[in-house]
């Protein structure tokens, strides 16, 4: 211990600490750019006036939108020998939400950026982890050995707080006997939750969230909000409260007074997945966050993927099957393909705009949040007092969600740069005004933003940014307000309008890659198959 | 000889002074309770007692003023070079101390004291010297008017100019020249009113002199500071991307630290060298490619040249101005007995892990010689994850050595290396040595499967006979197997235990 203070203070004796924190002046632009999914070719598709199709393709199955789900289905069609398929992504890479980035010093994720480990129920996601060797087998009680590198290293997480870091997440340091009575109580709680079934004998809570139950002891946890749901249990702790905001706003984009009481818990409730070598609640990450997965997900389909093609119309032709336009923002034409069967892989407030006629259009209130991320290259880590760095380190009563460490996955011993990917859920105001506000933002001013964020805990941040580059993600993601979950309207989307199907997590009500993945699977044997019925 | 300053302007200059002695004054305050919190920790607990012993300080200092009688401003002036002196030091003072004494709270306070007491006698002097010039309501409204503003003055100075540019021994000497200009321009101004004028004169620009030099060597100091740390005369020091090397002489002795930590002494390190390498490399059936990971002194190196069936050696070492240190420097290199320069040697400087990976050729022994797992970085180099990896590259009847920590003081931590070895399909066996400047260090030598014996060993061996060998296979009750975890990429028990055992230990 002292010498590492010994260090430190040498390091303070000889006046290097700190110092370079005034080697760049305040006010002078920091290198990087705005990059993210591109406002013009979206914005395209609100103005419409596209020219007409200059040529005709024919294709079995043509899937629209290369997130998660449109990948997950290319490669499921792939798998089933339906090799005449073709999927149209609008923007020059596919990956959706879980698009990553790389420079010379390390990968790094523009959004998702780890799994949970997937229970029983997720059969689909089961079988992908160990096609892709993430499950490299299983020990003597049947549980999943997962490859160790993919395991997030430990530490995982830290929380700054009281002008120090602790491990973990949960607010304990410092916390009276009162917050750690209520932590316990909220922990018994989602304990109960976890085990739960519902009187259909399906799991209270679980993923693929159409495999819970439907039973209304649970369901009515979707009329409330989070924090109403936090009152309702005599649970008031502001450090509680604090913490499932932050949790709400990490996983859903929304605030503790946004997000469904029933979605908070079932961020918690649905972790019954298990493992050989690891601890329930571990997650699987890697340096490009879930950019690794869609690595592996687009790799045996690459060849039939056109990017920057936007599908600006689908609707069943007269021989009962689909036409797909989509316009090529490469050669400036629209094409048509004229495909068997469709699957629509874009998100639900593109999909309503593009599928015609869609017959459905739910009643429930469809919300968007608005995400900024921002991916940092340092010189080096920051220090700072208390709990060494981890891989998420999180802010206490910080409005952004902190920062993950692209390169705190190496197996190398740690030397000069990184990158950190920093992360804000816009939920302050209405979800439109705060799309607004954060598209007129320019790349200054977002830094400015960042850095203020990360001086609270480091004040030696200036010093060590190389770069930053800004992602704004207008419509980052559907938010799981109360009424959306168990809305019977959610379930109807997802049923196909003739040979159109349909796959995206919004689907869902949340984001999230196994939503996405096993809804892309399925709308893949169905449309694979079309006489298949489709389930659930 | 200048004119007599006007009233107005002794006036003024007095009131600067008290300015500029409250600005010293709390930075003196600011750079003990920094000091005190960096090297003891706790900064709540630190900047508490240090600000609280430093104010019931100034109040003695204040209790003592009324024994200065007469000859005030002469007081005063011997007031400001004791305090320049004594402040100006005081970080360097603590600095180069806590490594040298026991109870560096005692030195701590005692210096806090000190300061303290003087700069409490400040104020209360000025305010006698002032008195009869300024009317009494206007001199206590004055004074402390400034005092205050120095006090705010040095508060956003210390973080933001002070620490960042000058360091904390720096802005010390910094500030006790300022607090010696004080009294040195008080007494040329008003020499004429002070008995022993020249003698106070020869007194401040003595101080001045020697706070100077502290300011212009203060990288020296601190240098020198380090070397105390050490017990023998420090004859190198570099620090190189990943570490701060040192290495010391005396008598008979060269000893090599890496961050502080002791890696060998020559006096004992062939025991460590020859339990690393010989018990393990002495019963491989075939020996003709070894590799060596971590170990970038060239010592287990010079074991393994001991074999002549040894045909090729490759040294992984992160670091390459460790390997340039033992490859050229003659003294080292005597030590290794020019090992790195064997033609049979290669050297790599890469990192283990990654480079691990990289590999796809076999060896038929590795010695794995990595620093203690005393973070999670190199804890990666205990993991079930590493130990895969390296049985990927060792051939089916090779065998690997482990250094892993002491069984005595981290009986937990070498358990649980065995443990997760023996975890991922080794078969483990654990040893121990006696090394005297280390004290019980414990190996683990691992094997796919059973290792022939009996060993064979090259002759001659300082420490290990065939008989000394199997004793180190013995382990008395309270170095005896316990129960750990795994240690995994991801729940790293080696490195929490390893804290945990280690943290009260000294040694």
């Amino acid at each position: 211990m002292n010498t590492t203070r010994r260090q430190f203070l040498a390091s303070a004796a000889a006046g290097s600490l700190l110092l370079p924190s005034c080697v760049r002046r305040a006010g002078k632009p920091v290198p990087g750019s705005l990059v993210g999914p591109s406002a013009e070719t979206g914005h395209r598709l609100r103005v419409g006036q596209f020219p007409p199709p200059a040529r005709e393709e024919k294709h079995a199955v043509v899937i629209v939108g290369g997130g998660v789900a449109g990948l997950a289905a290319a490669r499921k069609l792939q798998q089933l020998g339906c090799g005449d398929f073709l999927l149209l992504e609008l923007e020059p890479e596919p990956g959706g939400n879980s698009r990553s980035g790389e420079n010379s010093v390390s990968p790094y994720p523009w959004g998702a950026h780890y799994v949970t480990l997937p229970g029983e129920d997720a059969t689909e996601v089961l079988e992908l982890y160990e096609e892709l060797g993430l499950i490299t087998g299983k020990n003597a009680d049947g549980l999943p050995v997962y490859e160790e590198s993919a395991l997030v290293a430990d530490p995982s997480e830290r929380l700054f707080l009281n002008g120090r870091w602790q491990e973990d997440l949960l607010p304990t340091s410092g916390a009276t006997g009162l917050d750690r009575g209520e932590f316990e109580r909220f922990h018994t709680l989602i304990t109960h939750f976890k085990a739960a079934r519902g009187n259909d004998g399906a799991r209270a809570f679980t993923i693929p969230v159409d495999r819970s139950s439907t039973d209304p002891r649970f369901t009515a946890l979707d009329q409330i909000t989070a924090r109403q749901w936090l009152h309702s249990e005599n649970l008031h702790s502001e450090r509680l409260h604090w913490y499932l905001d932050y949790v709400c706003r990490d996983d859903f984009g929304g605030t503790i007074d946004q997000v469904s009481a029933w979605a908070a818990v079932h961020y918690f409730a649905s972790r019954n997945g298990r493992a050989a070598n690891a601890d329930p609640d571990v997650v699987l990450t890697w340096p490009n966050g879930n950019g690794w997965l869609i690595g592996q997900l687009r790799e045996p389909v690459a060849a039939k993927i056109r990017t920057r093609h936007l599908a600006w119309s689908v609707a069943p032709n007269s021989e009962g099957k689909v036409q797909i336009d989509a316009f090529d923002f490469e050669s400036n034409q629209s094409v048509r393909f004229q495909a068997n069967t469709a699957i629509v892989c874009t998100p639900w407030f593109v999909t309503r705009k593009i599928v015609q006629p869609l017959s459905r259009n739910p009643d429930f209130p469809l919300e968007y949040g608005p995400w900024v991320s921002a991916n940092l290259t340092l010189r080096e880590l920051p220090a700072g007092a208390g709990f060494g760095p981890a891989w998420d380190n999180v802010f206490y009563n910080s409005r952004s969600l902190g920062y993950v460490v692209a390169t705190h996955q190496s197996l190398a011993q740690p030397k000069g740069p990184t990158v950190i990917t920093w992360y804000a859920a816009l939920c302050d105001g209405p979800a439109a005004a705060e799309r607004e506000k954060a598209a007129a933002r320019s790349h200054a001013q977002w830094c400015e933003i960042i850095l203020e964020d990360l001086r609270r805990v480091h004040p030696e941040i200036d010093a060590l940014v190389r770069n930053i580059d800004v992602c704004v993600w207008g419509h980052g993601m559907i938010r799981p307000v109360p009424g959306v979950l168990c809305h019977p309207g959610r379930k109807q989307m997802a049923q196909p309008a003739g040979a159109i199907h349909f796959a995206h997590s919004d689907l869902s009500g949340f984001s999230v890659f196994e939503e996405a993945y096993t809804r892309g699977v399925q709308a893949a044997k169905a449309a694979a198959h079309p006489l298949a019925p489709f389930s659930a | 000889m200048p004119q007599p300053l006007s009233e107005r302007a002794v006036r003024l200059l007095l009131l600067a002074s008290v300015f500029a002695i409250a600005t010293c004054g709390l930075v003196y305050e600011l750079i003990a309770g920094t000091l005190a919190s960096y090297l003891l920790g706790d900064s709540v607990t630190q900047f508490s007692t240090v600000i609280g012993v430093y104010l019931f300080a100034m109040g003695i200092g204040s209790w003592l003023s009324k024994y200065a009688e007469r000859n005030l401003l002469g007081t005063f002036i011997q007031v400001e070079f004791l305090i320049g002196l004594i402040g100006g030091a005081s970080a360097a003072l603590l600095f180069t101390l806590f490594g040298l004494v026991d109870s560096f709270r005692v030195v701590l306070y005692a210096l806090v004291l000190l300061v303290g007491t003087l700069v409490g006698i400040e104020i209360p002097l000025l305010l006698r010297i002032l008195k009869d010039r300024i009317v009494f309501k206007d001199l206590v409204s004055q004074v402390f008017t400034f005092d205050y503003i120095g006090a705010l003055l040095a508060s956003l100075l210390f973080p933001l100019v002070l620490v960042p540019h000058l360091g904390l021994v720096r802005s010390s000497f910094l500030f006790g020249i300022l607090n010696t200009l004080v009294g040195l321009v008080s007494l040329w101004l008003l020499r004429d009113q002070i008995p022993w004028a020249r003698g106070h004169q020869s007194v401040g620009l003595a101080t001045l002199a020697l706070l100077a030099a502290g300011f212009i060597q203060s990288d020296q100091i601190l240098a020198w500071s380090e070397s105390a740390q050490y017990p023998d005369k420090v004859i190198h020091t570099r620090s190189s991307a990943y570490q701060r090397i040192v290495i010391t002489r005396g008598q008979d002795d060269l000893r090599l630290y890496l961050n502080g930590n002791l890696q060998f002494s020559r006096r004992d390190e062939y025991r460590y060298h020859e339990a690393l390498v010989h018990p393990g490399l002495s019963r491989v059936p075939e020996r003709r490619r070894v590799l060596v990971l971590g170990g970038g002194d060239g010592l287990a190196v010079r074991e393994i040249l001991k074999y002549p069936d040894v045909e090729e050696i490759t040294l992984v070492d992160l670091d390459p101005e460790i390997t340039e240190l033992f490859t050229r420097q003659d003294l080292l290199a005597a030590l290794n007995g020019n090992a790195l320069r064997n033609p049979k040697v290669k050297i790599v400087n890469a990192d283990a892990f990654t480079w691990l990976k990289s590999q796809t050729a076999t060896f038929d022994f590795v010695v794995a010689d990595f620093p203690d797992p005393s973070n999670f970085s190199v804890g990666k180099l205990y993991t079930t994850a590493f130990y895969r990896e390296l049985r990927r590259v060792l051939s089916p009847a090779g065998a690997v050595a482990i250094q892993s920590t002491s069984p005595y003081v981290a009986r937990q931590s070498f358990w649980c290396v065995v443990n997760t070895l023996e975890a991922v399909g080794w078969i483990a066996a654990p040893y121990h040595v006696y090394v005297p400047s280390f004290g019980e260090w414990g190996f683990v030598l691992a094997s796919p499967g059973p290792l022939p014996g009996p060993p064979k060993l090259p002759a001659p061996l300082r420490y290990l006979t065939p008989e000394t060998m199997n004793a180190l296979f013995d382990f008395p009750p309270d170095m005896n197997a316990v129960p750990t975890g795994v240690n995994q990429l991801n729940n790293q028990v080696l490195v929490r235990l390893f804290e945990q055992e280690w943290k009260h230990f000294v040694h």
